[in-house]
């Protein structure tokens, strides 16, 4: 066996991993936002940290900086009239107490947050309103209506840096998504990190692997044309390792959504993205 | 009746000897990084091996190894260091080793094990308890691996 030979190639895709993002800069409607940025203090095993946006095809790329070719928009609008519907036995739209949907700007950026006691994502503050307040049926965790609403939401803090608080009470619940993020699982035996950390900036078969960021969601994907949310993607990603997922809107995916999130801090919100 | 029963003892006896020659994989004897034996006590066919390598159920190692032998698949992954020349680097009870359990032979790497069917956390149902390769497609596949020299 030739162990040095071997040591050679893995130190070279080491260094290709290192630069293998582009160099491109990401301006919707005029604005710049910020797709690379010095890495949080707590990441240890990187300097900088990039938007999944900067290992997408140009063309992929192009989509996302003009609202009107942003496939995304139809979503959006839909969330707009859901807006303005009225639904449950209060009889209320958001737009009953909500004054305008503006007024949600910088929340997607300090989400998910502890809150008496809970991590708290954006879909249960949609979901609380809709049960607590409008006498309304929960929407599903990743469907077409939630992903609408949290899309039009997100919209608001586009631009703007991610955020969140990690120490304090929400301490424990980044103790455990950083966790959940280095442990194996699956019949492959991967953790998130082998992929997201050590390995990204190269193709793993077709695809060009990012950071595995979360500032963009919900994303439109080309791969099925629709609007999909955070915990549908580590759903997906855990599938591909042939792992038994988590359940969308669950603990685990939670505190690995507020880990991920903290992954990202100081970039922008890029909702609603677009991804292949 | 008693030659009947003998019979039936001798058909046995072979039935077992034809097992015996498949090892599973908790009885796999990996040592120093080699294993020595064919898992199937037979020599893999290297084109099935081939195929084996770039099915996307299967082995798809190419998903991480550039393979140029493979071509006319378009897609090649880069995770691992590209696999031409295999056979120069290592012997075939190396790499018998390699694709039955890699962590035994490169510590924490990304490689799966292919022939292993415990020690994994949370497996999607349909997976729990088996090995992605049955040791005839691991024996393949190293026949395979064998045919890819430089020098
Ligand atoms: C009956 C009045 C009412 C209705 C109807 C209502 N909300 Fe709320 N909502 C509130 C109140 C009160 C709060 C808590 C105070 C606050 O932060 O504004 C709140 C909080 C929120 C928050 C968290 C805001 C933050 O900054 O923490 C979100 C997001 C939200 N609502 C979305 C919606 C959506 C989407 C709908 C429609 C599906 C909706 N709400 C319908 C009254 C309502
Ligand atoms: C086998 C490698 C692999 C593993 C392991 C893996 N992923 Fe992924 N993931 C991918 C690929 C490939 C993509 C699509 C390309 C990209 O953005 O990296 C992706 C995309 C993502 C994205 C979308 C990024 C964006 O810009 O929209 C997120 C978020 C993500 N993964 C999170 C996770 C989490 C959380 C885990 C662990 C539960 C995980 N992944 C495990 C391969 C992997
Ligand atoms: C998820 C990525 C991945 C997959 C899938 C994968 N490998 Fe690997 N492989 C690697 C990496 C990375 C290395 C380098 C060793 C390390 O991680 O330290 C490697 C090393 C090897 C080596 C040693 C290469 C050399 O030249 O020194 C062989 C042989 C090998 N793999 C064969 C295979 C075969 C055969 C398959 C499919 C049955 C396969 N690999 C699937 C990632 C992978």
């Amino acid at each position: 066996m030739n162990l040095k030979l071997w040591i050679t190639l893995a130190v070279g895709s080491v260094s290709t991993a290192a630069i293998a993002q582009d160099s491109n800069e990401l301006v919707i409607e005029g604005e710049t936002l910020v797709t690379e940025t010095a890495a949080p203090a707590h990441l240890e095993d990187f300097d900088t940290i990039y938007s999944g946006w900067r290992f997408r095809s140009s063309e992929t790329q192009a989509l996302e900086t003009d609202d009107f070719d942003n496939p995304a928009f139809v979503f959006v609008d839909q969330g707009l009239d859901l807006w303005e519907e009225v639904d449950g036995s209060a009889g209320k739209a958001c737009a009953s107490c909500h004054e305008d949907v503006e007024d949600f700007a910088g929340l997607r950026t300090k989400l998910p947050r502890v809150q008496d006691g809970e991590l708290v994502a954006m879909e249960d503050l949609v979901n609380g309103c809709r049960t607590e307040r409008m006498g309304a049926e929960p929407w599903k965790w990743s469907g077409g209506k939630m992903t609408a609403m949290t899309a039009l939401i997100g919209l608001q803090s586009r631009g703007m840096p991610v955020g969140v608080k990690i120490d304090g009470e929400a301490a424990p619940f980044w103790e455990k998504g950083k966790e959940l993020y280095y442990t194996r699982v699956g019949q492959l035996d991967m953790a998130c990190s082998n992929c997201h950390e050590n390995n990204y900036g190269v193709m793993i078969r077709a695809d060009h692997l990012s950071q595995g960021q979360i500032n963009g969601f919900p994303t439109y994907r080309l791969k099925n044309a629709k609007l999909n949310s955070i915990h549908a993607r580590f759903k997906g990603c855990m599938k591909n390792i042939r792992a038994e997922p988590f359940k969308e809107g669950g603990d685990e995916f939670k505190a690995l959504e507020l880990y991920l999130a903290s992954r990202g801090q100081g970039l922008s919100v890029e909702t609603p993205s677009v991804r292949n | 009746m008693k030659r009947a029963i003998g019979l039936a003892a001798i058909a046995a006896m072979t039935a077992s000897a034809a097992l015996a020659e498949t090892v599973a994989p908790t009885n796999v004897t990996l040592a120093d990084g080699v294993i020595e034996v064919s898992l199937t006590g037979q020599p893999g066919d290297p084109v099935e091996g081939r195929k084996v390598f770039a099915n996307r159920k299967q082995g798809n190692c190419l998903a991480c190894h550039i393979n140029s032998d493979l071509s006319e698949e378009i897609f090649h992954g880069e995770v691992g260091p590209p696999i031409d020349g295999v056979a120069d680097r290592w012997s075939a009870g190396e790499l018998r080793a390699i694709v039955t359990n890699s962590k035994m032979v490169f510590e924490g790497t990304i490689m799966p094990a292919f022939y292993i069917d415990s020690g994994y956390e949370r497996p999607l149902e349909d997976f729990a308890g088996k090995s992605i390769l049955s040791a005839q497609q691991v024996e393949d596949v190293v026949a395979y691996l064998m045919t890819l020299k430089e020098e």
